[in-house]
């Protein structure tokens, strides 16, 4: 959450610059503030998972996951989300050597593979709704939407957030405040992607066998 | 909407008011309307009061907008006193309505009203009074006790706070723009899905509590964060005091448990707007699905609201026995203890659901377990006492009453968490005497022990000790007249949120429990008044910064303290750090430095507006309103990670110009 930074003492360019004062003996709360709000986000995912496990047999006579998902597909939509990490590592590197162009370049690929994954499940939710497995077909469909849209709903913040920090880089540069917000970025990207393991998992693969 | 339940009439949907129509202002509420009238003449008379008094800059500039945590802290005290005559006067209606209704009488309330003020009264009392309090206690106290200037994330503090406004605001609307929800506080479905619930009541439930609940969770990750990192040097943890321990296994609990309360009205949410199927009796739905994943939310939850309020009487128990408090690491471990346990225990609110008695067995025997811990910090406190100088004042008085009133309560607490007596008396009045033994014997209790004890802190005078002392007698007192009646009523198999009643046996019992509603009304006039009293005597009641002669650092500033707190960096030794700095004859030393403070913002309360407009506008199915609400949040909020100067230097010689007003004459 960009809320988070800018702590009260975190690097901040004061009159002396940053650590010319004795005022400043704390370090930045900015990346355990964020682990935390990850955690608490991370329960809010497990209640969802944990949903999916009650409801996820309820059929009411509908589909059920065979007739539903495609293998293929869903390693596709995982790779795109495993090479964007990948991608955003690789402009972490390059932020940290101090090359703006560089950084700029990775995050931008970055985020065309986090629009791809954000494409292809919306198209996925499309055609299930079109065929008649929307939402409200059954309790196992309502808990398969609500959990694949909440991760689908994080990385489009996600973009979000990319988009503005890249203008802002560009408007400031790889400033400490804006590495902050880079790394804090970063985690939630990675966190993310982690979760995604889990719906590829538990939603789809355990599913399929 | 294409899934509306069969039962009701089409509604019309106008794309420009959604559902609201002149029909849901209701005008035709004699009660309703005398109260909006009320709140209407109340209202000019302030806004007149402040414009005349040209108040609304100072308002807005010092206050509204303040990122500092002790103006934020006290605005929680402020929204939770309102919010207590509210959900207070929901109760004195509930206990007047079941003194009358007997044996055939109907008494004044309808069931449709009867039961959304139970709804409100606890809904309020929980999420609105309680929460805002606690909050509200941990964020004005616990940064000063560990030597901080600020909470780590300032302006989220100040975005918190909004956001818990907007919630108690929504709740407030559905008053007198359509009605609330008539489920019961926990909003069980499937009565709360759409097919039991049609009208907008549930929907104002769910956006309030929703909206609440960002700002609690986020609170939850300030605090934590702040105690983490920005305790004083040389502080460890086991040098905190107990109450930011306490503050600290409280946030953990919030970050922990809030989150599902997110998801589960998420679900109920879409059950309700867009026909899924989570908790519907139809279609693959599990109802009970919801009853365990909003105690698994709902018991933490409780724990949420008393473990800083132990915190709060452990603070008053040592300072005012004079002595340091017994037994301070198992007093933490007992709280971390209780922490882990909360979230062990979900299933004793529903044994009657019918998992077994294997399962019943496990959550019973994990409930009587919480009362070890609990145990220990009784006689902690009783340990403390013994052998020191007591002083009687008037936060000690509460506390004495709170470690009588909630032991009790704490012993029926374990009576219900045995499976064969809870079906007797599940959902009976019993329960109802219980959880408010141990929420107005414990919380309640506690924050007038608190109020007490660190209004001189906050505004430099001491609240009047007659006006204190009358106001916990009227409580204490009303407190056993008002719930000792139900504890027997539930006995006796009376069920709770009964609108009237046929047995006339049951009618005398009622009647005493309402007369002891209106001595707890006389305890909490008593309580207004002394904070009306106080103010205007404030120069005979005027103290020095330490009038209690405490123990942690929070006393080692002025009182008030300076927007920055601490005019130093303080270094710490150990545990009552400030009690040893006394011994040790501590001055500041007057070779100020410039200090770094965040500035004021507008943009939490700007956002927790729109939050509001959105709130509403999905209540009513206004989508247009909705849409342009929620992006203009996001847009607002996006904006404002544009801003990268958000922080100020206070220079040395204004430090040292605050410092010597500060000092006593
Ligand atoms: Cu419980």
């Amino acid at each position: 959450m960009t809320m988070l930074d800018t702590p009260l003492t975190g690097v901040v360019e004061g009159p002396a610059g940053p650590d010319a004062h004795p005022d400043h003996h704390h370090e930045s709360a900015t990346p355990i503030g964020f682990w935390i709000y990850l955690m608490s986000d991370c329960i809010i995912f497990a209640t969802l998972f944990a949903t999916y496990a009650v409801l996820g047999y309820n059929y009411a006579g509908g589909p059920a996951p065979h007739d539903l998902f495609e293998p293929g597909f869903v390693a596709i939509e995982t790779a795109l989300l495993l090479f964007s990490s990948i991608t955003f590592g690789v402009a972490m590197l390059k932020a940290e050597g101090g090359n703006l162009n560089a950084t700029t370049l990775w995050l931008v690929i970055t985020g065309i593979f986090g629009l791809g994954f954000i494409g292809m499940e919306i198209y996925e939710f499309r055609h299930l709704i079109h065929i008649g497995a929307g939402p409200e077909r059954s309790g196992f469909l309502s808990a398969f939407f609500l959990l694949v849209g909440t991760h689908g709903l994080h990385v489009t913040g996600g973009l979000i957030w990319l988009v503005t920090l890249i203008v802002q880089l560009r408007l400031r540069g790889l400033i400490p405040a804006n590495m902050q917000r880079l790394s804090t970025l970063s985690m939630f990207w990675h966190f993310l992607d982690l979760v995604w393991i889990g719906v590829f998992s538990f939603v789809y693969l355990v599913r399929l066998i | 909407m294409a899934t509306e339940p069969a039962l009701t009439a089409p509604e019309t949907i106008s794309p420009i008011f959604g559902r609201l129509t002149l029909d849901w202002i209701p005008y035709h509420e004699p009660i309703l309307v005398g109260t909006f009238a009320g709140i209407v003449l109340g209202g000019i008379a302030v806004v007149a009061l402040m414009t005349y008094f040209r108040l609304w800059v100072p308002l807005w500039r010092d206050w509204l907008t303040s990122v500092d945590h002790k103006k934020i802290g006290i605005m929680y005290m402020i929204l939770g006193f309102v919010m207590f005559i509210r959900g207070f006067a929901d109760a004195l209606m509930m206990r007047a309505q079941q003194a009358l209704a007997a044996g055939g009488s109907e008494g004044y309330l309808p069931p449709h009203h009867f039961d959304q003020v139970f709804t409100a009264h606890g809904v309020i009392m929980i999420f609105f009074v309680a929460m805002a309090f606690v909050t509200g206690i941990m964020n004005y106290v616990m940064p000063q006790q560990i030597g901080a200037r600020d909470v780590a994330f300032p302006f989220l503090n100040n975005f918190s706070f909004w956001m818990t406004v907007a919630g108690a605001l929504l709740v407030n609307v559905s008053l007198f723009i359509g009605e609330f929800a008539r489920v019961g506080w926990l909003a069980f479905p499937p009565l709360s899905g759409s097919a039991f619930s049609h009208g907008p009541g549930v929907d104002y439930y769910l956006w309030s509590l929703q909206i609440a609940g960002v700002g609690t969770t986020l609170s939850g990750v300030n605090l934590i964060a702040t105690i983490f990192k920005m305790r004083a040097k040389g502080m460890k943890l086991f040098d905190m005091p107990v109450f930011t321990w306490t503050t600290l296994c409280t946030n953990v609990l919030i970050v922990a448990a809030f989150p599902v309360l997110t998801a589960t009205l998420t679900m109920l949410t879409l059950d309700r707007y867009l026909g899924f199927h989570f908790f519907t009796n139809d279609m693959g739905g599990n109802s009970m699905m919801y009853i365990n994943l909003i105690w698994i939310w709902g018991h933490p939850e409780v724990y949420i609201l008393i473990l800083p309020i132990f915190g709060v009487f452990s603070e008053i128990v040592s300072t005012f026995s004079g002595k340091p408090l017994f037994g301070y690491k198992t007093m933490v471990w007992a709280t971390a203890c209780i922490m882990v346990l909360s979230f062990v225990v979900w299933l004793h609110h529903f044994f009657t659901m019918g998992s077994g008695a294997n399962v019943n067995a496990f959550f019973g025997i994990t409930t009587m377990i919480i009362a070890v811990p609990t145990g220990v910090k009784i006689f902690n406190w009783l340990f403390t006492m013994y052998k020191g100088r007591v002083r009687f004042e008037v936060p000690m008085l509460w506390t004495t009453g709170f470690i009588v009133t909630f032991t009790i309560g704490g012993m029926t607490g374990v009576l219900l968490a045995v499976p064969p007596v809870d079906f007797q008396l599940h959902n009976t009045l019993f329960l109802i005497a219980h959880f408010h033994n141990v929420i107005i014997g414990g919380v309640v209790f506690g924050v007038y022990a608190a109020v007490t004890f660190w209004w001189p802190k906050a505004f430099g005078f001491k609240l009047d000790d007659k006006w204190g002392r009358r106001s916990f007698w009227f409580w204490f007192v009303g407190f056993y007249f008002a719930f000792m009646p139900l504890y027997a009523l539930g006995l006796m198999g009376v069920t709770r949120r009964l609108n009237a009643y046929m047995d006339q046996a049951w009618q005398i019992y009622f009647v005493v429990a309402a007369f002891g509603a209106v001595l707890i009304a006389c305890g909490i006039a008593c309580g207004f008044i002394n904070f009306a009293y106080s103010i205007i005597n404030r120069k005979k009641l005027a103290c020095g910064p330490d009038p209690w002669d405490a123990r942690t650092l929070e006393w080692a500033t002025q009182s008030p303290p300076a927007p920055y707190n601490f005019p130093e960096n303080i270094v710490v030794h150990g545990r009552d750090e400030w009690w040893r700095m006394k011994q040790n004859g501590f001055k500041w030393s007057t070779n100020y430095q410039p200090i770094h403070m965040p500035n004021s913002t507008s943009t939490g309360i700007v956002l927790a507006a729109g939050a509001l407009v959105f709130g509403f506008a999905m209540v009513w199915y206004i989508w247009w309103l909705a849409a342009i609400s929620l992006l203009g949040c996001i847009g607002y909020a996006i904006a404002h990670t544009f801003n990268y100067d958000r922080d100020h230097w206070i220079p040395a010689s204004v430090v040292a110009a605050t410092e010597r007003k500060g000092e006593p004459a």
